[in-house]
C-alpha cells in the first residue's frame, strides 16, 4: 500500500491495535502451514493453542435430531420462520433471555437468581467485552487486569475504545493468586502515570490458569473495588467447565450472599458467552449482564452493533430451555473434562512435567521452567520454537498472556480426540527423554478408565480436526 | 445479602452518558405510540398503522417455500452431521460458501453487469455494523463523513456514536428532485473546512432512503470525481439494490469503477446487508465489500467484534447459491415491489397527495408541505402528531431524517398487507377530505 494510501485511513485502522502480530500467534503460523492429521499428516503440527470444547458434540448432535422445531429450515419449525426472520428487536427474544438466564442459573447451582431482562447480547464475549469497555470508561482511561490473562483481552478492551489495560501482577509463588498487594501496587502505578483507573477486569475461572477463584479472593476484590469507587468486569465464560472441586464461585453469589462485605451492586457486570461451556463459538452468543440499569441500557442500545442472529436465539432459546439435557450435559460435559484433565496431567507427570494444579477451562498450565537454560523470557521463546518445530506441537508461551515469569505453557486438551492426545503425549515423552537425563518412574498411568470413549460418536479424527476448515491467524477465532 | 452502600456511583463514559445514540428523535417517538396502540386487521381495527418501518415482507412465501424443499441443505445435513463443523466455525474470514454466494447474489442484483471478488467481501452483523466498521478505519475522532440530505435517522448513531466522527450535511432539495449536486458536494466540504473539521469521505445510500430514488449515473460520476479530487473516500451503502422496480433502472458505484477500469477504486466501499432485499432483519446479516486491500483486512480484522453467526451463514449459504432460486426470488420481489408502490402513490394521488417520483425501496417520499400550517419544523410536527394520533398513522417526518425542507414525509409499503395498506390509503382519504373541507370553510369565512 503507497504512502497516499497509508494516510487515508484512521490511526486505529493503521495502527497495532488489532493484535495480530503478537507472538501468541506465531504457532498458528506453523499448525496451519502443516496441521495435523491422523491418517493423512501423521507428523503434522498438532494444535494445543485453541480453547475449544469438542468433547460434547454427540450429545448436541443427538438433541438436534430430536428437536427439529429448534430449526428454523426443518418442515417442523418453519412455521416460525418468517416472524423469527423479521424480530431484530435488541432486546432479545423473551425466550431466548429466560433460557439463557436459566442456564447461567443452574451453571451456578442454582444459588443465585438471574433478571432475564437484564441479559443483554453481544457479538460473542469478544463484543461484550468491547461493549463494556465503551460503556465504562473513556479513551486514555484504564483497567486493571491480573495476569496472566488471555491475550485477546489486548485487542477487545483497547483497540477500538482507547482505553488501556494495566497489568496486576501475579506470581507462580501463591499460585498466581490476586493478593491486595498485587491489586493495591497496580492501583498506585496507574496513580503516578497519571492514569484514572475505571475497572478491575476479572476471569473466572482462569484463563490461561484454569484456576478459579475462592471466596476470600472475591470477597478481597469486591471490597477492593468498592474502596477506589471502581466497576468490577467479571468474565465467566469458562464457568460450566469446572470439573473437580473446589465448587465454582461466581461474583453474582458474592453479591447476594455475603451478608458482611460492602458491596455495591451498580459496580458489578458480567460477561458471559456460549462458546466456551457449550462449544459454539461459531454461534456468536455473547451475554453481558450488569447490575447497574444504566449500563444494561446503555450496552443494549450498543448490541444493536453485534446482535445474536434470531435464528440463533430461537434455536438457544429451545436448547436452553431443555431442563433435561441441560442437566445431563452440564454433568457429561465436567465428566468427560475431568477425565481429559487426569489423562493429560498423569502422563505429564510420568515425564517428571509438573502443573499448576488447576480444575477448570479448556487447558492447563505446564511447567517447564525446569527445561530453560536460564530463567528469561528469551530462553522460554527458544524452548517454544523447540516445542513447535521438533516436537510439533502448538502450545501457548506464558509471556503471550502476559505472564511475569518464564517457563510457564498453556496446553488445550479439549479440542482433539483421545488418538490425537496420544500421540501428543508420545511426542512429550520422547522429547523429554531425549532432551534430559530424566528418570522416569515406573509407575504408569495408561490407565484406561482415563480415556473417553464416545460409543455412539463418530470417532474420526478427519472429522475431529477438519483440515478442510480454513484456518488462519488465530485472531480470525474471534476468541481462544 | 451484601450491605448495599450509597455511593456516587463511580461514572460512565462520556459515549455511556452522551446522547447520540439517536432514541430521543422523533423517529422513535411514534413507534412508542404503535406500541401502545397497535393495529390488527381482527383484533385491533382502529389501532396505529405502522408505516414508519423500512420492511419488506412481501416475499416471504418465496423463502419458506424454498426452505420446505431444502430443508436438508439449509440445515446440518442429514443426521445433523455437520453441525459440529459448523457450531465450531468462527474465522473471520466467514464460510466461504457464504462469501461466494453473497459475491453472486449482489452480482445477480446488478444485472451480471459487474463481478464481485468473494476474497473482498467481509461479513458483519448488520449494515448496522458495516458502516460503523467503516467509519472506525476511515476517519479518526474529531473527523467528518459528507451525507446527503435526507438521509436514514440510524446514520446519527451508526456513524457518530462510539466513533467519535462527525457528519456534514450535503443539501439537497426539492427544487432538482433532492439530488446531489457539484455546487452541494462542494459547499458541504468547504462548511466543513470553516469548522476545522477534516473531511475523509462522502458516503450515500443507492438507491436512498428515505427518497425511494435510484441516483444516476451521471450523479455518480460526479461523485466520484469529487472524491477523487479531495483525495477522500466513498462509502456507498447499496443495501436497497435488490428493491429497484425495474431491473435496468439501479446503476453501482462498482459499475462506474469497472467501466473506468477500477482507477483510483482503493477510495471506494460498498456496504450490503440481507435486511430489506431478502426481509431478514432479524439474521444480521451485512457486507462490506472494499476495493482497498487495507481495509478488506482491517475490517476483516474488526468483524471479530460483529460475527455473522455460523448458523446463519449456513443456511444462507445454501439458499443463495441456489441461482434458479435467487434470479426467481430477485424478479418477483421487485415486481410485488412495484405493484405495492403504483398502489400507494396512486392511492395518495386520488387523495390530492402528490410524492416524489420513486423507483426503489419499500417506502415512498410524500410531500405533505401544501398542508403545513407554518413552513417550518415546528409545522410539520404538528402535523406528523395528528397523522399519528387522529389518522393514526405512523409515519416518518423528514426532519428526523435531516432534510432542509420542511413537510415531507417517508411513508413506508412494504411491511404490511394489501389490505392493511388498503385501510391506511382510506384513512389518509377520509382526513385530506377533512382537511380540504376545513379550508373552504376558512374561504368562506374570510
Amino acid at each position: 500500500m503507497n504512502s497516499n494510501e497509508q494516510h487515508l485511513l484512521s490511526k486505529i485502522a493503521t495502527g497495532n491495535g488489532h493484535g495480530e502480530n503478537s507472538p501468541y500467534f506465531d504457532g498458528w503460523k506453523a499448525f496451519e502451514s502443516n496441521p495435523f492429521h491422523l491418517t493423512n499428516n501423521p507428523e503434522g503440527v498438532i494444535q494445543m493453542g485453541l480453547a475449544e470444547n469438542q468433547l460434547c458434540f454427540d450429545l448436541i448432535q443427538e438433541w438436534i435430531l430430536n428437536n427439529p422445531q429448534a430449526s428454523i429450515c426443518t418442515p417442523e419449525g418453519v412455521n416460525d420462520f418468517r416472524e423469527i426472520a423479521i424480530f431484530q428487536d435488541y432486546h432479545g427474544l423473551p425466550e431466548f433471555r429466560n433460557a439463557v438466564a436459566k442456564f447461567m442459573e443452574k451453571v451456578r447451582g442454582n444459588r443465585v437468581r438471574f433478571d432475564p431482562d437484564r441479559i443483554v447480547m453481544s457479538g460473542g464475549a469478544t463484543g461484550g467485552h468491547e461493549t463494556l469497555a465503551f460503556c465504562l470508561a473513556d479513551p486514555g482511561e484504564a483497567f486493571l487486569v491480573p495476569t496472566p490473562y488471555y491475550p485477546g483481552f489486548d485487542r477487545d478492551l483497547r483497540w477500538r475504545t482507547g482505553v488501556q489495560l494495566l497489568p496486576v501482577v501475579c506470581e507462580s509463588s501463591n499460585d498466581f493468586k490476586v493478593t491486595r498487594k498485587a491489586l493495591e501496587d497496580a492501583y498506585e502505578r496507574a496513580q503516578e502515570a497519571n492514569i484514572r483507573v475505571k475497572g478491575l477486569l476479572i476471569t473466572n475461572p482462569s484463563n490461561p490458569l484454569g484456576t478459579i477463584l475462592d471466596k476470600q479472593t472475591l470477597r478481597e476484590l469486591v471490597s477492593f473495588i468498592n474502596e477506589k469507587s471502581i466497576h468490577l468486569i467479571c468474565d465467566e465464560i469458562y464457568a460450566a467447565t469446572v470439573f473437580s472441586q473446589p465448587g465454582f464461585i461466581s461474583i453474582s453469589e458474592i453479591i447476594e450472599e455475603e451478608k458482611d462485605i460492602a458491596c455495591n451492586r451498580d459496580l458489578i457486570h458480567i460477561v458471559y458467552s456460549l462458546s466456551k461451556d457449550m462449544g459454539f463459538p461459531g454461534f456468536r452468543v455473547g451475554i453481558v449482564y450488569s447490575y447497574k440499569d444504566t449500563v444494561v441500557h446503555c450496552c443494549r442500545k450498543m448490541s444493536s452493533f453485534g446482535l445474536v442472529s434470531s435464528q440463533t436465539q430461537h434455536l438457544i432459546a429451545s436448547m436452553l430451555s431443555d431442563d433435561a439435557f441441560v442437566d445431563r450435559f452440564l454433568a457429561e460435559s465436567a465428566e468427560r473434562l475431568e477425565r481429559r484433565y487426569k489423562f493429560l496431567t498423569c502422563s505429564l507427570a510420568e515425564v517428571v512435567i509438573d502443573c499448576l494444579k488447576s480444575n477448570a477451562g479448556l487447558f492447563l498450565c505446564m511447567d517447564l521452567r525446569h527445561l530453560l537454560k536460564n530463567k528469561t523470557f528469551e530462553a522460554e521463546m527458544e524452548l517454544w520454537q523447540v516445542i513447535i518445530n521438533e516436537v510439533k506441537l502448538n502450545v501457548s508461551s506464558g509471556s503471550s498472556f502476559h505472564c511475569s515469569e518464564p517457563g510457564w505453557f498453556r496446553v488445550c486438551f479439549a479440542n482433539m480426540d483421545d488418538s490425537t492426545m496420544e500421540v501428543a503425549l508420545t511426542r512429550i515423552r520422547t522429547f523429554v527423554r531425549q532432551h534430559k537425563d530424566v528418570k522416569i518412574p515406573k509407575r504408569k498411568c495408561w490407565n484406561s478408565n482415563l480415556r473417553l470413549s464416545f460409543s455412539s460418536l463418530r470417532v474420526d479424527a478427519q472429522s475431529m480436526l477438519s483440515p478442510h476448515s480454513p484456518v488462519q491467524s488465530p485472531l480470525v477465532r474471534a476468541r481462544n | 445479602m451484601a450491605i448495599e452502600i450509597e455511593q456516587p456511583s463511580v461514572g460512565l463514559s462520556k459515549v455511556a452518558v452522551s446522547d447520540t445514540h439517536g432514541e430521543d428523535s422523533p423517529y422513535f417517538a411514534g413507534w412508542k405510540a404503535y406500541d401502545e396502540n397497535p393495529y390488527d386487521e381482527l383484533n385491533n381495527p382502529l389501532g396505529v398503522i405502522q408505516m414508519g418501518l423500512a420492511e419488506n415482507q412481501v416475499s416471504f412465501d418465496l423463502l419458506e417455500e424454498y426452505l420446505e424443499e431444502h430443508s436438508e441443505a439449509s440445515s446440518w445435513g442429514k443426521g445433523a452431521s455437520g453441525f459440529r463443523e459448523n457450531a465450531l466455525f468462527q474465522d473471520y474470514h466467514g464460510l466461504k460458501s457464504f462469501r461466494k454466494a453473497m459475491a453472486s447474489f449482489m452480482e445477480q442484483i446488478r444485472g451480471g453487469r459487474v463481478k464481485f471478488d468473494p476474497e473482498r467481501v467481509v461479513l458483519t452483523a448488520g449494515a448496522t455494523a458495516a458502516n460503523e466498521l467503516l467509519t472506525f478505519i476511515l476517519a479518526d475522532p474529531g473527523d467528518a463523513l459528507l451525507v446527503p440530505t435526507p438521509y436514514y435517522p440510524g446514520f446519527d448513531r451508526d456513524l457518530r456514536w462510539r466513533t467519535g466522527v462527525k457528519i456534514v450535511p450535503i443539501h439537497c432539495d426539492s427544487s432538482n428532485n433532492f439530488q446531489i449536486t457539484p455546487e452541494a458536494l462542494e459547499a458541504a466540504y468547504n462548511n466543513a473546512k470553516a469548522m476545522n473539521i477534516k473531511v475523509r469521505g462522502v458516503l450515500i445510500t443507492n438507491p436512498s432512503n428515505p427518497l425511494g430514488a435510484t441516483i444516476q449515473r451521471l450523479v455518480l460520476e460526479e461523485i466520484l470525481d469529487f472524491v477523487t479530487r479531495k483525495n477522500i473516500h466513498l462509502v456507498s451503502d447499496e443495501i436497497y439494490s435488490g428493491s429497484v422496480f425495474s431491473p435496468t433502472e439501479f446503476i453501482s458505484v462498482a459499475e462506474i469503477l469497472e467501466a473506468r477500469k477500477f482507477k483510483d477504486s482503493e477510495r471506494v466501499h460498498i456496504v450490503y446487508s440481507l435486511s430489506k432485499d431478502l426481509g431478514l432483519p432479524g439474521f444480521r446479516v451485512g457486507t462490506i465489500y472494499s476495493y482497498n486491500d487495507k481495509v478488506v483486512t482491517t475490517a476483516r480484522r474488526m468483524s471479530s467484534f460483529t460475527l455473522i453467526s455460523s448458523q446463519t451463514q449456513h443456511l444462507l449459504a445454501s439458499m443463495l447459491s441456489n441461482k434458479a432460486f435467487t434470479e426467481n426470488y430477485i424478479m418477483i420481489n421487485r415486481e410485488r415491489l412495484r405493484k405495492r408502490y403504483e398502489m400507494i402513490i396512486e392511492g395518495l394521488r386520488s387523495s390530492g397527495i402528490e410524492c416524489l417520483k420513486g423507483n426503489a425501496g419499500l417506502f415512498c417520499w410524500m410531500n405533505l408541505s401544501p398542508l403545513l400550517d407554518k413552513p417550518t419544523r415546528e409545522g410539520e410536527l404538528a402535523l406528523w402528531d395528528s397523522m399519528l394520533h387522529e389518522v393514526k398513522l405512523n409515519i416518518s417526518p423528514g426532519s428526523s431524517c435531516h432534510c432542509s425542507e420542511p413537510g415531507w414525509f417517508r411513508v413506508c409499503f412494504a411491511n404490511m398487507s394489501e389490505l392493511t395498506l388498503q385501510v391506511a390509503l382510506k384513512r389518509i382519504h377520509i382526513f385530506m377530505e377533512k382537511k380540504g373541507g376545513e379550508r373552504n370553510q376558512q374561504i368562506f369565512s374570510q
